[in-house]
């Protein structure tokens, strides 16, 4: 049996989607959700780390998200469009082809430290005391974008359209396509580098037993750092890319039902499958938009599918397997490293 | 220069001292024993040894080096490991993984590593994995390592308990009640394994037992304690014709 390179695979998905995208197969509205779909893969996977692997609860995701978003948004706003917040832009605008991605990494790293909130108070106290904590962290983080007028408080703040346009007027291909499909894979290749070495089995031992953990000469605090530092980062990728997508955006979309929408897809998933968080965040999207004719009722159906899922597996679709626990016949296509 | 040397180690808890002037010397590769009834303090003599709990005073000089102000991985990095009493394995992951995060204090390499899979990271992990499989080996546990410890019988998860412990490749091993909830035929290979374990590793045991039977057969040296204070020690012999730790174990007649 032939073995298929994966990266070799993945990428040529790439190519058809941003091929299929610039010739117009694809109508607008499937390209976003498809980009939508993609965020919500990032989002599910981050929070993957802290909520299945680490077995903690964070309820805070969103408002990681939303510094990313506003730190990416500020950064390529201010250097490559004119704006009415910070007047001519700093650098010229055909440089946004190379900004516009590392505008994306700064809002992660930003995004990396203010996940501090919550990995430090993580050091003293876990379970429902964190989940509290991570919920403040979410507040905090939305009211200080509400209440910062110089990037348009609470009426949002825009004017990444013309910085996704500055990039097409260099190169008129589907940037947004290529940076959300490179991202994901991005988040999902570094989650599973991370949870499959010696250094990521500390995030699952943190859970197990946190005691034995310490004892065994495993450093907790630094594993729980890493691990909110990793989640928080990622989401505040995936929050610069909604911005960009979006061309606006608003602290209010950063509270606590979209950080419920990202739990819902984890524990959907099955806590600790990486797999499982990606396709759960592509059932949830897919749900979503299938069931769109239904009007309101939509928001019937899908919480009734979610009680009835949980209701015969409790685990989640994947429980904390892996596609390749479950399909070991997966394991002969393909070779991952 | 001693390998363990305990000065006056007193713990009080709110008004209670758990244990107080506990006194102990290991010249290196000796086999020892802890004994005393229930609730004598002895694991908390354990959980001090390996830093999980501050003592109010008294010193823990292991290697030369002071233990106070350590976090317990950083003790267990200078080379005390140690297995508990209810079996704390991660029960969720394979034997193996198990084995190979105890190896986190010689990781050698960094977060960046991982995600770049650098050619540090290559050798290391390849190193964990084969110093991992050496002990899995050397225990006798091959066949299982990959199943989950949940899946194990009692005894071999207390096999592969003291194999994660010994892959610390510490210098001293403290185990605490290492025959909990075994039957005769797993104490007896228990007995076994202690002593090839002491003999292939040179190192120094410390445990605590109530088997008496264990702790007969092992111990070169024991410690009994009550309430917190050594009441006697010496060889199994003098141990166990010892007036004080009979009434320790038996109670006294005229109450």
């Amino acid at each position: 049996m032939q073995r298929y390179n994966v990266p070799v695979l993945v990428c040529l998905a790439g190519l058809a989607l941003c091929l299929a995208s610039q010739y117009g197969w694809l109508d607008l509205y499937v390209q976003t959700t498809i980009m939508f779909l993609f965020i919500n893969v990032i989002m599910s996977t981050s929070l993957n780390l802290i909520n299945g692997n680490m077995g903690e609860f964070a309820c805070g995701h969103a408002g990681f998200m939303c510094v990313g978003a506003y730190v990416s948004s500020i950064v390529s706003v201010a250097l490559f469009a004119k704006s009415s917040y910070f007047g001519e832009p700093l650098l010229d605008p055909s440089w946004a082809v190379v900004g516009m991605p590392l505008s994306l990494l700064a809002g992660g790293a930003v995004a990396a430290v203010t996940g501090l909130l919550v990995a430090f108070p993580s050091f003293r106290t876990r379970g429902d005391y964190l989940a509290i904590v991570t919920l403040a962290a979410n507040y905090i983080i939305m009211s200080v974008f509400v209440n910062l007028d110089t990037v348009g408080g609470p009426r949002g703040f825009m004017g990444m359209k013309k910085v996704v346009s500055a990039m097409n007027d260099v190169l008129d291909i589907p940037w947004m396509m290529l940076w959300t499909f490179a991202f994901t894979v991005f988040t999902v290749f570094i989650l599973r580098r991370f949870l499959w070495s010696s250094l990521g089995k500390g995030v699952m031992a943190v859970h197990q037993d946190e005691i034995a953990a310490e004892i065994m000469s495993v450093n907790t605090n630094r594993i729980k750092l890493v691990a909110f530092m990793l989640s928080s980062g990622l989401a505040g990728i995936a929050g610069g890319l909604l911005a960009h997508i979006m061309g606006y955006v608003n602290p209010s979309a950063f509270g606590i039902l979209k950080s419920t929408e990202a739990m819902v897809m984890v524990y959907l998933g099955g806590m600790g499958s990486l797999t499982g968080a990606v396709l759960s965040a592509v059932l949830m999207t897919g749900l979503g938009e299938v069931l769109r004719p239904l009007g309101i009722l939509k928001w019937v159906v899908i919480p009734l599918l979610l009680v009835l899922l949980m209701q015969f597996r409790p685990a989640g679709i994947m429980g904390n397997r892996e596609l390749a626990d479950v399909f070991p016949r997966l394991r002969r296509f393909y070779k991952f490293k | 220069m001693a390998l363990l040397e305990i000065k006056d180690l007193t713990i009080r808890f709110g008004g209670l001292a758990a244990v107080s002037d506990f006194e102990c010397e290991f010249a290196g590769g000796e086999l020892m024993g802890l004994i005393g009834p229930n609730g004598a303090g002895k694991t908390t003599v354990f959980n001090m040894v390996s830093g999980f709990y501050k003592p109010t005073s008294g010193s823990i000089v292991f290697d030369g080096r002071g233990t106070a102000g350590l976090k317990p991985h950083q003790v267990t990095a200078l080379g005390v490991a140690r297995t508990f009493q209810n079996i704390r394995l991660w029960k969720e992951m394979s034997v193996l993984d198990n084995i190979r995060v105890a190896q986190y204090y010689r990781l050698g390499y960094g977060v960046a590593d991982c995600f770049f899979r650098s050619r540090r990271y290559m050798e290391r992990e390849s190193a964990i994995e084969r110093t991992s499989r050496e002990v899995i080996d050397a225990l006798e546990l091959t066949r299982y390592t990959d199943e989950m410890p949940t899946n194990l019988p009692y005894g071999l998860q207390r096999r592969v308990e003291i194999a994660r412990a010994l892959s610390l490749r510490p210098k001293l091993l403290l185990l605490d009640e290492p025959a909990a909830g075994l039957n005769s035929a797993d104490v007896e290979g228990l007995i076994s394994l202690i002593r090839w374990v002491h003999e292939e590793y040179k190192l120094s045991i410390w445990m605590i037992e109530h088997q008496m039977k264990v702790v007969m057969s092992l111990c070169q040296w024991i410690k009994v304690i009550d309430f917190g204070r050594i009441i006697a020690e010496g060889t199994p012999e003098q141990i166990q014709s010892n007036p004080e730790v009979i009434k320790a174990y038996l109670g006294d007649e005229n109450i």
